[in-house]
């Protein structure tokens, strides 16, 4: 939060005395042409494992990926604006980095081709410099494209360098195979999604915060439960719940219901304690105000704490988005039908099938992200009015 | 000072000590119910009559209880930290500090981690807009659950023991650090900054001498949440190692051999262990941020 205004008042009343020094993009490009250029002496891969070392000048092709690059910086040089120069060398990366893709299919080696891993480094330092241009324009440019970027950079570093040094599967597999198989294996994840999220997490989450609510307004209502209460959230809070997965499983059995009880457990106390700091958000003066409307303890809730409460509430439900989904899997570990993402996880390991094991953490990770990310756009629908969601 | 003493058990120990008296009650009561059927039966076999006293104390004393006792919790306790010596696998201690390694392994490394992130954070623009979004969305993967995998996967690598645990340690840990440490750097008054500024310290020397001493107390916020991640890590990373030593292992045999009485003071000892491991961050940091000068 104070971050810009930080910035503004550090930055805005010093600069002309001693300007901020930052890596300046113009004097990464130096560096890119040093790269690129020592790159051109070595070679960039092999025909096959055993084949000689072929050189730049010795596959046209590559030659072109290295010249249309190299075009695109210096039309980008020439452009009028920072922006544009930076698109037409986010232009000339996609290029450079497109080159191993080809070679790869070309069938190429690329475990020794040491002119082409220098050629990538020089395209991720350009990479940056365009990232440094694109992060300093406020908007979604900055928040979406730069991260998204990014991201895209590690998933094709990934596959570039899995497949590029041959790295065993067992190991870790390229993203594209990964891919291949949560396609292939559509039906099975399907049957495990199931079985984990919708009858468990989604039955035990709601439970649970539910319980935790209500819980919190009882307290409220009573504060003697709430000044007993608090310390056993603090202390539940530093102890590791996940532990109970094994006893509930013995009493509830293998199926959700076991799985739903440990989130139940494990979601009640954040929910509990977050509600009771929300109910506390709410100032003197607008309750009193509240008094003076002759409002009884419920309109007062209803009208005035809970929307109060609303950020405190939303933080409790993010934060046990995650610990639902985790709390699942975990007890899967310990007992389940032969279906469930934790059942298919540790099963799969244990048989060093590791490409559903990966798929089956791809759904997991999805699943963490758009449900906190649902989560996430349900506050900002919901809260806008809030002063915390000011200034962003 | 009497009022005072007063107020304090009125307001504080009262309650508390009433819900934890509940709390009990509850769990007594919880005990017969669950273990209510399995007695019955096993006095029915005695043959002898017997009446609610019989019932209780069978119900309370069950070998393998659905729910055993909290004093049959405490005598297990009791007796695997005393009856064994502390290298003993029978000595829960010995297991407690198995797991505490991995936690504080990779606690470390963590914290590591998560300084070096804020640091290049706060100080690199286009890193705040290119990884902080994607360290944020890194929280939202259940990384427990794969935890095994990376166990296996580690194995396989040449990596075993405590390295593959005090990783997935590191994973859950930096999160918070990295966060807490971004919003501590950045907590230094703008009034220092320029003051800095006006001595005309380089990045580096305002990062040490002013940017570092504001964050601690936000390092330690940050410190007491990761500890508590990083016992539940390695606990979960200890499930799949199979047979091998820890708090985790003892929790998964006990659930393959039905010992209930060893999985609730396994898991009473992992509450000790990591309520211990908190107090002493709350040591650290009341010593560290008074050599920092804080007031």
């Amino acid at each position: 939060m104070s971050g810009p205004v930080l910035a503004q008042a550090a930055g805005g009343k010093a600069a002309p005395a001693r300007p901020v020094r930052r890596p300046s993009p113009a004097g990464m490009l130096p560096v890119v042409a040093g790269l690129a250029a020592l790159a051109l002496f070595l070679p960039i891969g092999q025909r096959g494992a055993e084949g000689a070392a072929v050189t730049w000048l010795g596959h046209p092709m590559a030659l072109l990926f290295l010249l249309g690059a190299a075009l695109c910086v210096g039309t980008g040089r020439s452009a009028v604006t920072p922006m544009r120069s930076a698109v037409m060398e986010l232009a000339a990366v996609l290029l450079a980095w497109a080159l191993p893709f080809h070679l790869l299919g070309e069938g190429f080696d690329l475990g020794r081709a040491w002119g082409m891993w220098l050629f990538l480094v020089a395209a991720t330092v350009l990479l940056w410099r365009v990232l440094a241009v694109f992060s300093a324009v406020p908007g979604a440019l900055r928040s979406a494209v730069v991260p998204g970027l990014f991201g895209l950079g590690l998933l094709a570093g990934w596959e570039v360098v899995v497949r590029g040094f041959s790295v065993p599967f067992i190991l870790l597999p390229a993203p594209s195979a990964i891919l291949a198989t949560t396609a292939a294996q559509a039906p099975v994840l399907w049957a495990d999604f199931y079985q984990t999220v919708v009858k468990s997490v989604l039955r035990g989450y709601l439970i649970g915060c539910g319980a935790g609510f209500a819980v919190a307004i009882l307290a409220d209502r009573v504060p003697f439960l709430a000044r007993g209460l608090l310390p056993l959230g603090n202390v539940a809070s530093a102890i590791p719940i996940v532990g109970i997965a094994p006893i509930m499983v013995m009493w509830f059995g293998f199926d959700w219901q076991s799985k739903a009880a440990v989130i139940v457990v494990m979601t009640f106390f954040p929910m509990l304690i977050n509600t009771l700091a929300g109910l506390a958000a709410s100032e003197r003066i607008q309750i009193d105000l509240m008094r003076s409307y002759a409002a009884g303890y419920w309109r007062t809730l209803a009208l005035l704490r809970l929307p109060n409460a609303l950020p405190f509430l939303y933080n409790g439900l993010k934060i046990n988005s995650t610990l639902a989904l985790i709390g699942a899997i975990v007890a899967e570990f310990f007992g389940t039908p032969v279906v469930g993402m934790g059942f298919r996880i540790s099963t799969e390991v244990a048989r060093m099938n590791l490409d559903i094991v990966w798929a089956t953490i791809v759904v997991a990770a999805l699943t963490g992200s758009l449900f906190y990310g649902g989560l996430a756009l349900l506050e900002r629908a919901t809260t806008a009015w809030h002063p915390s969601m000011r200034r962003r | 000072m009497t009022t005072r003493v007063g107020v304090t058990v009125g307001e504080r120990l009262l309650p508390l000590g009433v819900t934890l008296l509940a709390v009990l009650v509850l769990w007594y009561a919880g005990t017969l119910w669950l273990n209510g059927p399995q007695a019955a039966e096993m006095l029915n076999r005695a043959g002898t009559d017997w009446g609610a006293m019989d019932f209780a104390r069978r119900a309370f004393t069950m070998p393998r209880p659905l729910l055993p006792t909290p004093d049959q919790i405490l005598v297990e306790l009791h007796k695997s930290v005393t009856g064994y010596p502390l290298t003993n696998v029978r000595n829960l201690l010995y297991h407690a500090g198995v797991t505490a390694g991995a936690a504080l392994t990779g606690l470390g490394l963590g914290v590591l981690l998560g300084i070096v992130l804020a640091a290049g954070i706060v100080h690199v623009k286009v890193l705040e807009h290119s990884l902080l979004p994607w360290v944020i969305a890194s929280q939202t993967i259940p990384i427990l659950a794969i935890a095994p995998m990376v166990v296996v996967i580690l194995g396989n690598a040449g990596l075993t023991g405590l390295m593959p645990k005090a990783l997935i340690c590191m994973y859950l840990c930096f999160f918070p650090i990295t966060v807490g440490m971004v919003k501590g750097l950045r907590a230094a008054d703008p009034l220092w900054l320029d003051l800095m500024r006006t001595y005309s310290a380089g990045a580096a020397t305002t990062f040490w001498k002013l940017r570092t001493p504001a964050s601690l107390p936000y390092l330690f916020a940050s410190l007491k949440v990761s500890v508590a991640i990083s016992v539940v890590g390695a606990i979960v990373a200890e499930l799949p190692t199979g047979g091998q030593a820890g708090i985790g292992t003892r929790l998964l045999s006990g659930s393959y051999y039905g010992q209930t009485i060893q999985i609730w003071s396994a898991l009473v000892m992992a509450a000790l262990l990591s309520m211990a491991l908190i107090g002493v961050v709350r040591v650290a940091e009341t010593v560290v941020v008074r050599q920092a000068g804080a007031r």
